[in-house]
């Protein structure tokens, strides 16, 4: 055996070494920012063998590539010279006379003054959150809640009081209460964010019965209501659902995106704003960003000219209702006794109820394990709850994998249990929702 | 210059350490990209068999961690497929991946290591977790440290501190795995030696001391940049880094380990060096162990990659 350490080349390093030079001059905002397990394993789930009931991305296969292709080629060689130019933080004009019909189909009467384009509605969500929070200042949002508004939230150091939903969306007597709650401490509420709309990602939509109430009692408050709807053309029955903005334009923010009803590369939403909080917006965005893609807001814009982009959201509806249906014909056939989940009328999302005690963020590696992909609850909660329960988006795979997925988690599940019963339960409690 | 035609570097995999893979393999094929060597970075997946036949390579840098990576599986098909690679042949690979394995077979070497129980699932379902927890417990004190007695980067592991802990601990364990190892928790030093043989033999590299800015050495100190501090050479009297090297050194030895590897060891404040686990495919990321020890004995990362795949073609597949 050779025992003798390797000479070192230079003298001996004294002082420690880390691995990031900057360590103690980052903001206390980046303090969250950190590698984590989870991340960690969604790097698995992305794998092809994996099915992947994980993900939220939009199914854009289904789009005619071949002529939005020739329509992109187009763009390029007519209107090249705007499209590939600075533009202004409001975004293009053309554009958002388009977005003003797109909203119409929700009964929004919009004039495009009102609109700022955005990059995805994420970026309108920063902005917002930007202009409205200071640190520790209160935001309603829904129990559960989009995970990407709460990392926007997060950024900003807001407090986020979670406002319970069930099977007909967010829950009025339960805003009241977080309202009162929040002044009794001395402390309003800057606005309640909701996803009305076959919610991200609990799949349930705001009842028409509740929308009135829901207005009434924010604008008792005082309350801006932040209504972020990327799905509310995706529903699976009848016509489109009247937005909350349709109703109060004064009172409403209404985000919306053609990340699901076009491109979700394309990266264009928008958000259409009062005046007084329209014109922020624009300057907060002209910092950020001092304008948006030309090139992508054109491409959108010839898109809406020239594509038959109602028949395309028909299409798309209709493959996400088959796809919704083989979840929920899946979920029903094989998940054991204990489970219940949501049934969407619309989007991309079940939520999932686990059996008492089970964690589904403790249950994930196993999953993967076993080649299916979900995400844990907690994902959606800002105060760490929602262990007991997973999302499930359906919009990617095709209807027999889903199949195959549903019945692998199953499998794992069913493990749990047994696990369950072995420990003791030791999981944490489901969320609200059935 | 080199006689390296063409080097596949294998990253990913299936396992949860698939994104660390990934990074470590990035950094190697980075590395020796800027040493002149025409690296390429591949998956373990239904492509892999027929690229290396279609072009074979001068060797292979395996930098899969976990299962299949670290247990041998994928080595074997490449010795199946007379492909050179670094590293530690497969049965080798199985007892060092093995970590109840490692610890029997360099305990019988006469090497400390912690005291412990390795249970499978059935055994909690089939006696009563109960009863077998307050056996533990009893049997080794506490506090205890839970781990997957295979996988890596600490994930579904932890310490447990109260006997009402365990159960949690040892589900989370089962995550990533069917067996659990559960061991009496040493506090002390943790300490990392790497072992590397470029041609004259197997060669511990100054130790290299962690010491995470709060908490344990888990996944996140592991791979955030600036959440750990290192030391190289690790703060330790000088006969006690020599005892840390020769335990590398022994491990390295007893369970025929090749090339490279890198063990894990814990230096409790009497000065005793416990063997933890031993890994056959150490972390090359930006925050792992192994590249900081070989830079600070003065070797070039991109160097030593570029040494240990001249000797892995000039060995043959």
């Amino acid at each position: 055996m050779t025992g003798e350490a390797v000479t070192a080349a230079q003298e001996p390093i004294s002082q420690p070494q880390r691995t990031d030079r900057y360590v103690g001059q980052y903001a206390d905002r980046a303090v969250g920012m950190v590698a984590s397990e989870i991340r960690a394993l969604f790097a698995v789930a992305a794998r092809p063998e994996i099915v992947s009931l994980a993900g939220g991305s939009p199914y854009v296969a289904a789009l005619p590539l071949d002529a939005v292709g020739d329509m992109v080629g187009k763009l390029v060689a007519e209107h090249g010279a705007t499209a590939l130019q600075y533009c202004t933080a409001q975004g293009d004009t053309g554009l958002r006379e388009r977005i003003c019909e797109v909203m119409a189909l929700e009964q929004i009467r919009a004039h495009p003054d009102e609109i700022v384009v955005t990059v995805g509605s994420q970026q309108a969500l920063d902005l917002l959150t930007r202009i409205f929070v200071n640190p520790g200042d209160v935001v309603l949002a829904e129990a559960p809640s989009y995970v990407g508004a709460l990392g926007a939230f997060a950024a900003y150091q807001a407090h986020v009081v979670h406002v319970a939903m069930d099977d007909d969306g967010l829950i009025p007597e339960a805003l009241d209460e977080a309202i009162a709650r929040a002044a009794a401490r001395g402390r309003r509420a800057k606005f309640l964010y909701t996803v009305p709309n076959f919610h991200n990602p609990a799949g349930v939509t705001l009842a028409p019965g509740r929308r009135h109430r829901i207005l009434d009692s924010c604008r008792r408050a005082g309350l801006l209501v932040i209504e972020d709807n990327p799905y509310g053309l995706l529903g699976f029955d009848g016509e489109p659902m009247r937005a909350l903005r349709a109703d109060d334009a004064d009172a409403v923010v209404y985000l919306g995106t053609f990340s699901k009803t076009f491109a979700a590369g394309i990266r264009v939403g928008w958000a259409a704003a009062p005046a007084a909080i329209r014109d922020k917006l624009v300057l907060a965005a002209e910092s950020a960003v001092l304008c948006h893609s030309s090139f992508a807001q054109l491409t959108v814009r010839e898109y809406l000219a020239t594509q038959p982009w109602r028949e395309q959201i028909k299409t798309f509806r209709e493959l996400y209702r088959e796809r919704r249906d083989a979840t929920l014909d899946a979920l029903a056939a094989v998940m054991p006794p204990g489970c219940r989940w949501t049934r969407p009328a619309g989007g991309f999302y079940v939520w999932l109820t686990l059996p008492d005690g089970i964690d589904a963020k403790v249950m994930l590696p196993r999953a993967l394990s076993s080649r299916v992909a979900y995400v844990p609850g907690t994902g959606f909660y800002a105060d760490g709850s929602g262990g007991g329960n997973a999302r499930l988006c359906y919009s990617l795979p095709d209807p027999d994998r889903i199949a195959e997925g549903v019945r692998r988690l199953a499998a794992v599940i069913e493990t749990e249990i047994e696990m369950r019963d072995d420990f003791g339960p030791l999981g944490p409690a489901a969320g609200s929702l059935p | 210059m080199t006689d390296l035609d063409r080097v596949v570097v294998l990253a990913g995999g299936l396992s949860p350490e698939r994104e660390v893979s990934l990074r470590s393999g990035e950094r190697v094929r980075d590395a020796l990209a800027e040493a002149g060597v025409d690296a390429v970075l591949a998956e373990a997946d239904s492509a892999l068999l027929s690229n290396l036949r279609a072009a074979p390579p001068s060797a292979v840098f395996p930098a899969i961690h976990g299962a299949s990576g670290e247990d041998g599986a994928i080595r074997e098909v490449l010795g199946l497929l007379g492909v050179p690679y670094v590293g530690s042949v497969p049965s080798a690979c199985q007892m060092a991946f093995d970590k109840p394995t490692a610890k029997a077979l360099t305990a019988a070497a006469g090497l400390v290591t912690p005291a412990s129980v390795t249970l499978p699932r059935e055994t909690f379902h089939d006696l009563g977790a109960s009863a077998v927890i307050d056996l533990i417990v009893a049997k080794l004190g506490l506090p205890l440290y839970v781990k997957p007695s295979r996988g890596g980067s600490a994930l579904g592991a932890g310490p447990v501190h109260t006997a009402a802990e365990l159960p949690a601990a040892v589900l989370s364990c089962f995550g990533y795995g069917d067996t659990a190892l559960i061991e009496r928790f040493v506090s002390g030093t943790e300490v990392a030696v790497g072992v590397v043989d470029l041609g004259g033999g197997p060669r511990p590299l100054p130790a290299v001391e962690i010491v995470p800015a709060s908490g344990g050495y888990d996944y996140s100190a592991r791979y955030t940049p600036g959440k750990t501090e290192f030391y190289v050479p690790a703060r330790l009297p000088g006969p006690v880094a020599a005892e840390a090297a020769r335990v590398a050194l022994t491990a390295h030895t007893v369970l025929g380990l090749r090339d490279v590897s890198r063990t894990d060891l814990i230096v409790d404040p009497a000065g005793t060096v416990h063997f933890l686990e031993v890994n056959v495919a150490p972390g090359m990321t930006d925050t792992s162990t192994l590249p900081l020890a070989l830079e600070a004995s003065g070797h070039q990362f991109g160097a030593t990659c570029v040494a240990l795949l001249e000797l892995a073609a000039a060995r043959g597949g």
